[in-house]
């Protein structure tokens, strides 16, 4: 294909885009003769182009369109079936020169179709002088009149002449002689021409601009202010850049030499150098940078053939299209708006008759807007149609499986309006051929967040929905974190940083936070989160997991966060943030996962960019425990389905496990500190006295090394829990498999593939203290009654001790039926400790069938234990006079709200 | 990317940037040849082929460097000996390979040519085009392609 023809081929695919969206405006505004104007000339320089190398087929169609739209500027009136013809045609054009790229031949086939309903409805007869159109146009053909500018005349011929002769790429195709590429206008163009060749903007596929020659009528009309450009390859700009980052880095050790030496004649040429440099810098970065309006210039097209095809009268309402982002991005995020606008229009933007019922204006609007903010750029795309159906979506997300309905239930309107960015979400109810099945939304948060970006949705039911994306202005230069690891520096992509923390060794008095061990695998405790530590010098040694032996002491724990996953990367030492360049790695280093790129550092030096998502794979591949930041501490409140136990050694070797959430700190003593007072252990723990027990009988406390211990605190009193070894965190489905008859002891449970015992912390806590058992609370003259409802065997028994060591007498039911049999048959009970959670019936059933069943059951205390507070939970309880709602592992929360209880309800109850 | 690097069997005379691994000349035609220079700064990849000794900044551009000794299979050179780098290109990426010295540019007919001995070792032998007898040595020709086909293997079986 000969540079003609491609040159050709790039300037009308960019034309009909114009034309297209001229077209939109155009019929909306038809007496604008200035947007007449210019689809009238873009049109006629594709005919006359096509004439010209050949392309008959082409050739006519344009003909015909150019016939039409001739008509149109005499003053024929536009309808929207003309327009819609028009379009047509430029689709079959576009169509056509697809082919054309492809095969480098005009395919064959007729157009007679168009042609001939083109040529019908020009042919028709025109109202005349009646128009309302176009109204101080003269219908005298040869010429149209220029108003704005210059009271004068000018006839067609002249304006025919002012196009071929306008400067710019149009005129490349047109002239034989010209296919020296990026030259915009030969010499024998007079115009102004050597202004164009100064005025280097070179924006790659801005719209040709042709207006000088016609400028008589250049108003303030136009779409963007159309600039004098030139066409620049890709590589030119980007070896220019190459180029630049040299200098730079030149002029950088040009300055720390002049810094050194105190002569300097040189002082003053090297800071204009200096001055000089930094503008170039500028000036290279901001050819890259392209309008978002180049995105966006096929939307108002695409919402108007929707707007036709779903019957539904749509707007589009576009603003900041001037705002300029780097052209990776545009290219990235260019299909993701348009499917977002697709969807706004299909799925946002009610029925017209629903909109009227609704009491709001019957065309919908569609709002588009960029702006710049920070470092980054904000795009939303905001329809005011009828909201996501957020109870749709929950009901969805609940079947399709992606959360427990009792974890949906809590969940936040944002929080449940992303579902629809998962794979094959899509509430909505018909299927229509613009959208509605359900791809896309996913694949639209995947490419914005293939480049740093994020989604957020605000929705509100009957008012509209507004999408706001965030994406960064460039992908070429991003803000990262140059840490060391090894001997090495590294990049780190601040986008994925949450924060520093500092470590220290866990000896060092001073230290706040220090790296804790789990069988060896470090995690660092971050607000009351266990946080999965690796190094980053391991990883580069190709090891996801720590060994034993590697120091993880001190330094500087980099929080990151990917997607839902959290982790930390530990590095020696953190120097500082910098803009850095973005390099690709090298095809011989691509399939390296812990890399991003590479960038050249300010003193010259290449390192390595870190990629957060290779880390994040690896640490997932390895240590899927804990990782998950949100899911962990979900999946431990949403109740019985799974616990997360802490196992250790206790005794003869075996495993024990206790309930994490009743663990306050995991601590390791020197064993020269343990002092024995009375016959008891004990040691100075955070300025007060802790006793220590052992887990087991067996266990013998150390006198000398380290010693693990459990530490469980309640109030101001704790208690240390001796340990051989704390061994790991689990988290699983519990199932206390052979009850133990040993009061330290809840039974036994396959945890990991090992026989662990769960032990009975209320069993310890009196060894502790001798009237921890009767509690720091009033004593209760008599010890109440109360009935514990929990399905799940292992909170039974995890609680009943912990409530007859509090004073209660307990019963305990399995479910909600037999909860009501017990509180028929017996009345000595005072109230009831109920989970809400259980199959069958649930908690709230039973309370509800009490307060129905009326007299004393009705009265009846309740407290209420659930793995989830909503505020619709909370609600309710207080609907069904329940006293409190505590959260389940709360044993601390029970204990008080039954003391409190007893306060006042059992004072007059005994 | 005319005459010389394709077949390796030049018509006419070639010109030829000779360079040193230990005691072996080997030859580079020259059009492959974009610069000579002394490395400096190079920050080691982790995880790499063991080929790439790491990237150096050549002129504010990113350059690859791999090692021509650990490419043939030779021991490494000793720490704080001289070393000196070819820069190469290849679809439009940089290389470059460091080699333990430079030697001057000879221009080489084809009568001196021979092809590459069979009993050479494999390795050796699927990176030269041919071995050229000159004045009481004998000069390799590294065939440029082949140096530089590494990775693709190793990538295709991590992919």
């Amino acid at each position: 294909m000969d540079d003609l023809l491609r040159e050709f081929l790039v300037e009308s695919a960019e034309h009909l885009d114009t034309v297209d969206a001229e077209l939109v405006r155009f019929e909306q505004d038809p007496n604008n003769q200035q947007i007449l104007r210019n689809i009238f000339r873009l049109v006629h320089t594709i005919k006359g182009t096509c004439g010209f190398l050949g392309l008959p087929r082409l050739e006519a169609l344009a003909h015909a369109a150019e016939t039409l739209m001739g008509r149109f500027r005499d003053g024929y009136p536009v309808s929207g079936g003309s327009v819609t013809l028009i379009l047509a045609t430029l689709d079959r054009l576009k169509a056509i020169l697809s082919d054309l790229e492809a095969t480098g031949a005009e395919p064959a086939g007729a157009d007679a179709d168009l042609i001939d309903a083109l040529e019908r409805m020009a042919s028709e007869e025109a109202p005349t002088a009646a128009a309302p159109v176009a109204a101080p146009a003269p219908i005298v053909l040869p010429q149209i009149l220029e108003r704005e500018l210059k009271p004068g005349e000018v006839s067609l011929d002249e304006l025919e002449r002012a196009f071929m002769e306008a400067p710019g790429p149009d005129d490349d195709a047109g002239e034989p002689a010209l296919d020296a590429f990026p030259e915009p206008v030969p010499e024998a163009f007079a115009g102004p021409a050597p202004e164009a060749a100064t005025e280097v903007e070179p924006v790659a596929s801005a719209p040709a601009a042709a207006a000088p020659a016609s400028a008589p009528s250049e108003g303030g009309e136009g779409p963007v202010t159309k600039v004098q450009t030139i066409r620049v390859n890709v590589d030119t700009i980007e070896h220019l850049m190459t180029m630049v980052s040299e200098l730079v880095l030149t002029r950088n050790q040009l300055l720390e030499i002049a810094r050194r030496h105190e002569d300097s004649g040189y002082k003053v040429p090297l800071q204009r150098l200096s001055h000089v440099t930094a503008e170039l810098q500028e000036g290279v970065m901001k050819t890259r940078m392209q309008p978002i309006g180049n995105a966006w210039q096929k939307l108002p097209r695409v919402v108007r053939d929707l707007s036709a095809e779903l019957g539904k009268g749509i707007d589009l309402v576009m603003s900041g299209a001037e705002t300029e982002l780097d052209r990776q991005v545009l290219d990235v995020i260019k299909d993701p708006l348009t499917h977002m606008v697709r969807n706004s229009a299909d799925h946002g933007i009610e029925a017209t008759k629903d909109r009227v019922k609704a009491g709001k204006p019957a065309r919908g609007a569609i709002r588009l807007s960029a702006y710049h903010e920070g470092g980054t750029i904000t795009i939303e795309i905001a329809d005011d149609g009828k909201g996501l159906d957020l109870a749709a979506i929950r009901k969805k997300a609940v079947e399709r499986n992606l959360a427990p309905a009792a974890e949906v239930e809590k969940m936040t309107d944002a929080q449940v309006a992303k579902f629809i960015f998962h794979a094959g979400f899509s509430t909505a109810k018909a299927v229509t051929s613009v959208s509605g099945r359900g791809v896309g939304m996913d694949v639209v948060k995947t490419n914005i967040e293939t480049i740093g970006g994020v989604v957020d949705i605000a929705t509100e039911l009957g008012k509209g929905t507004t999408f706001t994306i965030k994406i960064p202005l460039t992908l070429a230069i991003v803000s990262a974190l140059i840490v060391k690891a090894g001997e090495q520096r590294y990049a780190m992509p601040q986008i994925a940083v949450l924060e520093l923390v500092r470590v220290d060794p866990k000896d060092d008095k001073k230290s706040t936070n220090s790296i804790e061990r789990i069988h060896g695998a470090p995690v660092l405790r971050l607000r009351e989160r266990l946080l999965p530590i690796v190094t980053l010098d391991g990883l580069m040694r190709g090891q996801a997991t720590v060994e034993e032996g590697e120091i993880v002491e001190s330094g500087f724990v980099v929080v990151a966060q990917v997607g839902r996953q959290r982790f930390g990367v530990l590095v020696d030492e953190v120097f500082h943030t910098e803009e850095i360049v973005v390099k690709p790695m090298s095809s011989k280093l691509r399939h390296i996962p812990l890399f991003a790129g590479n960038t050249i550092l300010g003193d010259g030096a290449v390192v390595l960019i870190v990629d957060p998502n290779g880390i994040a794979k690896l640490v997932g591949q390895s240590a899927q425990s804990g990782a998950s930041a949100e899911t962990e501490s979900e999946e431990a409140e949403a109740g019985d389905a799974k616990a997360t136990l802490l196992v250790f050694k206790g005794g003869s070797g075996g495993f024990k496990a206790v309930p994490l959430s009743l663990v306050t700190r995991l601590e390791e003593i020197d064993s020269s500190k343990i002092e024995h007072l009375g016959g008891r252990p004990l040691i100075q723990y955070r300025g007060r006295l802790m006793p220590l027990v052992p887990a087991d009988p067996s266990i013998e406390i150390r006198s000398e090394g380290m010693q693990a211990l459990v530490v469980f605190s309640d109030g101001d009193r704790a208690m240390g829990l001796v340990v051989d070894e704390i061994v790991d965190i689990v988290e699983e489905r519990l199932d206390i498999e052979i009850a133990a008859d040993r009061s330290d002891l809840i039974g036994s449970a396959v945890l990991r593939g090992r026989a662990t015992d769960i032990i009975n912390i209320a069993h310890f806590l009196p060894l502790a203290y001798d009237d921890w058992a009767r509690g720091p609370r009033k004593t209760v003259v008599k010890a109440p009654s109360l009935l514990l409802v929990d399905d799940s065997a292992f909170f039974r028994d995890m609680l009943t001790p912990v409530l007859k060591a509090a004073g209660y007498g307990v019963t305990s039911a399995a479910s909600a039926d037999e909860a009501l049999g017990l509180l028929r048959s017996n009345p000595g009970i005072d109230l009831v400790v109920s989970d809400l959670e259980m199959p069958g019936r649930s908690g709230f059933d039973l309370v509800a069938a009490m307060r129905e069943a009326g007299g004393r059951l009705a009265q009846l205390p309740v407290i209420a234990l659930t793995g989830t507070v909503g505020a619709d939970a909370i609600d309710r309880a207080r609907r069904l006079a329940i006293s409190d709602l505590v959260a389940k592992f709360d044993r601390s929360g029970l204990l008080a709200a039954l003391a409190e209880l007893g306060d006042t309800d059992f004072a007059k109850a005994a | 990317m005319q005459a010389a690097n394709g077949n390796g069997i030049p018509t006419d005379t070639t010109d030829y940037v000779t360079v040193f691994v230990g005691e072996t000349m080997f030859g580079l035609t020259i059009d492959r040849v974009h610069d000579v220079f002394v490395p400096a700064g190079i920050t080691p990849v982790p995880l790499a082929p063991k080929e790439i000794v790491g990237l150096l900044n050549l002129r504010g551009r990113v350059v690859t460097a791999l090692c021509l000794r650990r490419r043939l299979g030779l021991p490494s050179r000793e720490a704080g000996a001289a070393q000196m780098a070819i820069g190469l290109e290849q679809a439009g990426e940089t290389f470059a390979l460091i080699v333990d010295g430079v030697g001057e540019v000879l221009k080489l007919g084809a009568e001196t040519q021979e092809p590459v001995p069979i009993n050479l070792d494999a390795r050796w032998r699927d990176l030269s085009l041919g071995v050229h007898r000159l004045d009481g040595r004998l000069l390799v020709i590294l065939d440029v392609n082949a140096l530089l086909a590494f990775g693709d293997a190793r990538e295709t079986k991590a992919a």
